[in-house]
Order: structure tokens, then sequence, then C-alpha cells
């Protein structure tokens, strides 16, 4: 089944100019609905808010809370826990990668990334698009 | 016995300073201590007291070589004026490229609104092209990062000028913030402390930034690692 282009999807990073690019890359994959929230704890307020989201896409290592804290938080919620969450950071050292994958991750992207990476692992946690 | 030759104005001010540092004492005051012990030998002495004198004086000697030294070097200086500069520049890099790149986007995303006005093959050629200017501009957010763990690594710098200027004047002021403990100095999070096995990293001790090129893990690395939990 193709993907809903239309899903709404939330990018979580506390550089806005980060949020801006993963927006634009997002826009030229044909997503519509997309939002944006600069922490962990920005996103787990609009997570809740609003439980139509079909994708998180967040950064790691943001204040006061880090991508891994908004993962754990995902996970632990029971409306939220099946919600696709791939994070996408800097931070590349292997226990980084164990540690998102313990905590329940879809799939993780490191930066820097270009499209095609972003595209792949898009396809790998929602389907073709 | 060493400790009955020790004269009791020496063993006072030896006890006053533990009580009053532990075992942190200024130079200074280890200055002090070596020329009192050097004030004791009086009287008789042997071979081995001169032996032992000379050494002594030697290492206050030493001991005054590197506090004129270290005076000459002015970490006063490096502390309140060339750290806090650095770090200032390095801010100023962070802020002109974050300016410099939303340039940058500002004008891909109006090249990429040209598209509809373009026949199909040359609109697939400008969203291309504005794909690679966006992947390109990825290289802000590492910038910023690594510029990030320089400030920091600086500010570790002025924490330990910080003690070098307290070790060799006491009479700095010492209002001035404490260092900082690094991720590294701060306990570990008992929870993580497994009873068996390796210890898993703390969530603190996972915030390390961009890796340098040469050994930072790559995607396929990575996803490899991921698919070995399948």
């Amino acid at each position: 089944m193709a993907v809903d282009l239309n899903m709404r999807v939330l990018i979580v990073d506390d550089y806005k100019t980060m949020l801006r690019i993963i927006r634009n890359l997002l826009r030229q994959l044909g997503f519509t609905n997309i939002d944006e929230a600069t922490d962990g704890s920005a996103a787990l307020q609009l997570l809740r808010a609003n439980g139509n989201y079909g994708l998180v896409i967040s950064d790691w290592n943001m204040e006061p809370m880090t991508g891994l804290q908004l993962l754990r938080e995902v996970r632990a919620d029971a409306k939220l826990k099946m919600l696709p969450f791939i994070m996408v950071t800097a931070e590349s050292k292997s226990e980084n990668v164990i540690a998102a994958k313990e905590a329940g991750v879809s799939n993780y992207i490191v930066k820097p990334f270009n499209a095609e990476t972003l595209k792949s692992k898009l396809v790998s946690v929602l389907g073709d698009f | 016995m060493a400790g009955a030759v020790v004269d009791e104005a020496l063993q006072a001010r030896l006890a006053e300073i533990r009580q009053e540092r532990g075992d942190t004492v200024a130079v200074a005051d280890v200055a002090t201590v070596v020329e009192a012990l050097l004030a004791t030998m009086t009287g008789d002495v042997t071979a081995e007291d001169v032996q032992l004198y000379k050494e002594l004086e030697g290492l206050a000697r030493y001991i005054h070589a590197a506090r004129s030294e270290i005076a000459a070097i002015n970490p006063g200086e490096i502390q309140s004026q060339f750290l806090p500069s650095a770090s200032d520049e390095l801010d100023a890099i962070v802020e002109a490229t974050e300016k410099a790149t939303n340039q940058i986007m500002d004008a891909a995303e109006v090249l990429e609104d040209l598209q509809g006005d373009l026949p199909a093959e040359a609109a697939e050629r400008l969203a291309a092209a504005t794909t690679a200017i966006y992947e390109a501009c990825t290289f802000q957010d590492i910038t910023g990062q690594r510029i990030t763990k320089v400030v920091r690594t600086l500010k570790i710098i002025e924490d330990r000028v910080d003690g070098l200027v307290r070790a060799f004047d006491p009479s700095f002021d010492k209002t001035r913030a404490a260092p900082d403990a690094t991720a590294a100095d701060k306990p570990a999070d008992p929870a993580a402390a497994a009873p068996e096995g390796p210890r898993k990293p703390t969530d603190e001790e996972l915030l390390n930034g961009p890796q340098a090129v040469e050994s930072a893990m790559r995607q396929d690395d990575i996803d490899a690692l991921l698919a070995s939990f399948d």
C-alpha cells in the first residue's frame, strides 16, 4: 500500500535551519502536512494533543528533553507506542545506535545526510511511495 | 624517629594547613613548609643532613622559579581575556554561518518555486539542484555542534587555568564559579549500573556530538548495526 503523503509528520530539532532543511526535503518527496518542534518536550505536547501523527523525525541532542527521552516517552505511551520514529542525529557512536534501538527507534540516520538516505529510510519505515 | 626532629612550630603549621586545605595545598604554603623545615636544621649536622638541606634548598628554588614562570605567563590574562574572546569569536562563526545558510535556503526556495514555470526536463534539473543545496546546508548544523564542543573544551581549559591561578596566588578571587563537572566527572546513573556485564552508558555519556570524520560511523555501518538486532 502506498504511503499517505498527507500523513501528519512531526520533525524535531533545536536547529531551526535543520528543521527547514528536513521540511524542504520532505516537501520535495511529496509530504504536505509537516509540523515542527524544537525539543522533545514540545514535541511530546504536540503528539499528545494531536493523536493523528503518522511519523516522527527527531534529532537526539536537544534541551531540555533529548530525542532519546522523547523516544522513550513515545514508546511508553499507550496511544503513541506504535508511532514510526526516525532518529536523525550527529551522534554516530555504536553505543548511541544501540541505545536508540533498545529504546525502540524505527530507523537511524546520521548527519550529515542526503535526500536519498532520507528517502530510503522513509521507505524502510513507511513503505513505498 | 623522623617526626621527633620536626619542631613543634612546624608540626603546628602542618596541622593547620591540613585542617584548612585537606590534601589541596597552595604552592606558597609548600614553600613556607620547606623553609620552616630548613629552619629546624640547627646544631650539629651530619653529612646526610647537609645532603637533605641541599635537596630542600633546590626544591625551594624550583618552587620559587616555577611561581615566577607561571606569573610571567600571566594566566589571569589568559583567563580573563583570551579564552572569553575565543569563545565569542566561535559564537560569532556559528551566528554568521547560520545567517548565510538561511540566505542560501531563501534563494533555493525561490528557485524551487520557479519549477512550475519551466518545461518538465528543466524543472527536474532545477529540483535536483535545489535538493543538492538543501543537503549541503546541513553543514551548518554539524559545524555548529562541532564549535559548541570546542567552546566546552575552552571552558574546561578556563577552569584549569583558574585552578592554576589560585594555586600560585592564594589571594585570587575565590568567588569565581567553580569548574563545571564534565560528563566524565559526574557520577554514573546508578540505575544504569548493571550488576553484570559491561556498564551501559548514561544518557549524558551518550551526548557526544559529531565525531571526527576518520572515527565516525558511516550510515552503512549504522545500517549494519541496526540490522544485527533483527
